[in-house]
């Protein structure tokens, strides 16, 4: 064999409707779905598409998205985390009494909150694989409970402020200066051609098939236009905020470990088929501990930032629709909720659909009650395409 | 050599098996066959370690083996493929064949490593698979069967256990699957066969062993045997 036979051949039209009919729909819904959606809100109203409104936007995602997050964890496994709102509340009740009330250090008292997160989970994780509890009993007690202890523990006040100048607030009114954000570009530009160029010598070398050239400079040069004109936007603005940052951040490294790791791998192992993961010799006890784990871990992240969008905490904390937002988003951007498909880059595209159906319809002051019946379409939309594409897999 | 010696073992008030004997050597299939409830697959679960026998066991080259487990079974070099495959279909045939057993160094796994020897493994079983990234659930039933079939050898195996390889293919998929049992009699692996059809049992065997109530029940030659032999011997008809 040599180089010149193993280019990988694309698909004929007709391999590739049976792909997308085996549900290999990728990311292509959701995306249509945001074009559709900026379409649609840009000609009703002419703020939508502002710098000033996108970096709301952007603001508007972080937390939710990162509850998101934890609950992809689970949704890979074919789980479920009903209490990621509840946890996401009273992690974040707990690093506000720390910080203010006892006058903690507040990146200790994060530290500790997300330590608090972690051991949730532990608890879910070993309820839901000791005791052969459902996922969705485990974590429906955990929605309850975890917010009656987030009301015990906030008492009679009900609600802490967050002092404005403190480092949890900053953490959301922190705007990244135009040349570090083009920095960041930058080396997130290289560093993706950098690894793509690298893994193309790497295979080619082993004589494995690699993709054609344009199509890794498509995706090269996708990436740079799609990053370079969110920084342009923003940068109109107040600038790339932190929490945006932050949250992409994890989103990439979650994604890394899942893809590149053995962990990820028995992830989607388990949540594809637990039997052949159990026979294959992996401990499906500790993956599903650790995604529980994860789960509240990332959603005690989330309730963080959350707190320091609102710099304060109270009883509403982690409450309200954010628990339904989350999981809403990460089923709109692609995972299964059967199990064992989907990315992390589902949070960001699903909650980034759902924050811009509510930020528009807010901007045409159209009802809340409107907003949730269009956020329900979209979700219906996304599980129907969902349980389309495994019928399609397995018949 | 692997063989099973005299093995024994009851579950409640069944005999499933009664001193049952099996000896099983390099570059030779071996077909296990007989009526349901023969024995079948307790005599395969207690070699594949799933299974303790009450009396008898396991001898590899002539020295008596403790299997306690299927992981004492892969250690010793007995690689079991079952009836249900046990594929994640959303993961492709790479990562299907390495599941559990992952190329990586300290956890990042070693991607291009992997995909060279899964594409030499399956080049050399003739095993034609368009596009080896696809998610398995993609693949038709008998590469299905090939990729389960492939997964075995990933250990070095010196036997291969197939419970019923052929049972849900139609003909064209059995043929490429009779093909590649071939190939791992090639290879100079034991493998040992179960099967319900006895077409197939002739086409690909070198050696019919019969089981019958738990018991052995007859062992022919395949080149010398008749399918009336077989049969007789299957059911308890005096020959």
């Amino acid at each position: 064999m040599n180089a010149a036979t193993v280019t990988r051949k694309p698909y004929t039209p007709k391999e590739a409707v049976e792909r997308l009919r085996h549900g290999d729909l990728g990311a292509w819904p959701v995306v249509g779905a945001l074009v559709a959606i900026a379409v649609v809100f840009g000609t009703l109203n002419e703020h939508f598409l502002s710098p000033e409104n996108l970096t709301n936007l952007a603001l508007q995602m972080a937390a939710t998205g990162t509850i998101s997050l934890g609950i992809i964890m689970v949704l890979l496994l074919g789980e479920i985390d009903l209490s990621a709102g509840s946890v996401s509340g009273l992690c974040a009740v707990v690093m506000a009494i720390l910080s203010v009330r006892q006058g903690w250090n507040p990146i200790l008292a994060i530290v500790v909150a997300l330590a608090a997160g972690a051991l949730v989970g532990l608890l879910h994780g070993v309820m839901f694989t000791r005791l052969r509890m459902p996922s969705f009993v485990v974590t429906l007690a955990g929605l309850i409970g975890w917010q009656g202890l987030l009301l015990y523990l906030l008492g009679e006040g009900g609600i802490v402020n967050l002092p404005f100048d403190g480092f949890v607030a900053k953490l959301s009114d922190t705007w990244l200066p135009s040349w570090l954000a083009w920095t960041i570009v930058a080396l997130l530009v290289l560093a993706s051609g950098g690894s793509s160029l690298v893994n193309r010598r790497l295979r080619l070398a082993a004589e494995l098939p690699v993709p054609p050239v344009w199509w890794a400079a498509v995706k090269i040069g996708g990436l740079t236009v799609v990053l370079a004109g969110a920084v342009l936007v923003m940068s109109a603005d107040r600038g790339v905020p932190l929490l945006l940052v932050i949250f992409g951040t994890l989103v990439v490294a979650f994604d890394l470990v899942l893809r590149h790791t053995a962990f990820g791998r028995w992830m989607y192992a388990v949540g594809g088929n637990v039997e052949a993961a159990r026979r294959a010799g992996i401990s499906v006890t500790r993956i599903r501990v650790l995604a529980f784990v994860l789960s509240s871990t990332l959603a005690a992240f989330g309730g963080i930032l959350s707190a320091s969008r609102l710099s304060a905490v109270n009883q509403g904390s982690g409450g309200s629709d954010i628990l339904l937002m989350a999981i809403a988003a990460a089923v709109i951007g692609g995972t299964s909720l059967f199990g064992g498909r989907g990315r992390t880059y589902a949070a960001l595209l699903g909650i980034l659909v759902i924050q811009s159906i509510t930020n528009g319809m807010f901007l045409l002051s159209v009802d809340s009650s409107v907003r949730y019946m269009v956020t329900a379409a979209v979700l219906a939309l996304a599980v129907a395409i969902d349980s389309l594409a495994r019928r399609g897999s397995t018949t | 050599m692997i063989s099973a010696n005299n093995v024994s073992k009851r579950y409640g008030a069944v005999q499933a098996l009664q001193e049952v004997s099996l000896d099983l050597h390099p570059g030779e299939v071996v077909a296990l066959v007989g009526d349901n409830g023969a024995g079948k697959s307790t005599l395969v679960k207690v070699i594949a370690g799933v299974v303790g026998p009450d009396s008898g066991g396991v001898a590899i080259d002539g020295e008596p083996a403790h299997i306690g487990n299927p992981h004492d079974a892969q250690r010793h070099g007995i690689s079991t493929v079952y009836q249900d495959l046990a594929l994640c279909e959303n993961l492709d045939v790479v990562a299907n064949l390495f599941l559990g057993a992952e190329r990586r160094k300290w956890s990042l796994l070693s991607h291009i490593r992997m995909e060279r020897s899964a594409r030499d493994l399956l080049t050399s079983l003739d095993v034609r698979i368009r596009d080896i990234r696809v998610p398995v659930a993609m693949l038709s039933g008998g590469q299905r069967q090939s990729v389960a079939i492939a997964r075995a050898l990933i250990g070095e195996p010196r036997l291969v256990i197939l419970d019923e390889p052929t049972a849900a293919l139609g003909v064209e998929q059995t043929a490429q699957v009779l093909d590649l049992i071939r190939r791992l009699r090639e290879r100079g692996l034991a493998v040992l066969l179960i099967s319900h059809n006895l077409a197939d049992v002739r086409a690909v065997s070198d050696r019919v062993v019969v089981l019958r109530l738990g018991r052995n029940a007859g062992e022919f030659r395949t080149a010398d045997a008749t399918q009336e032999s077989i049969v007789a011997a299957i059911t308890g008809a005096a020959a």
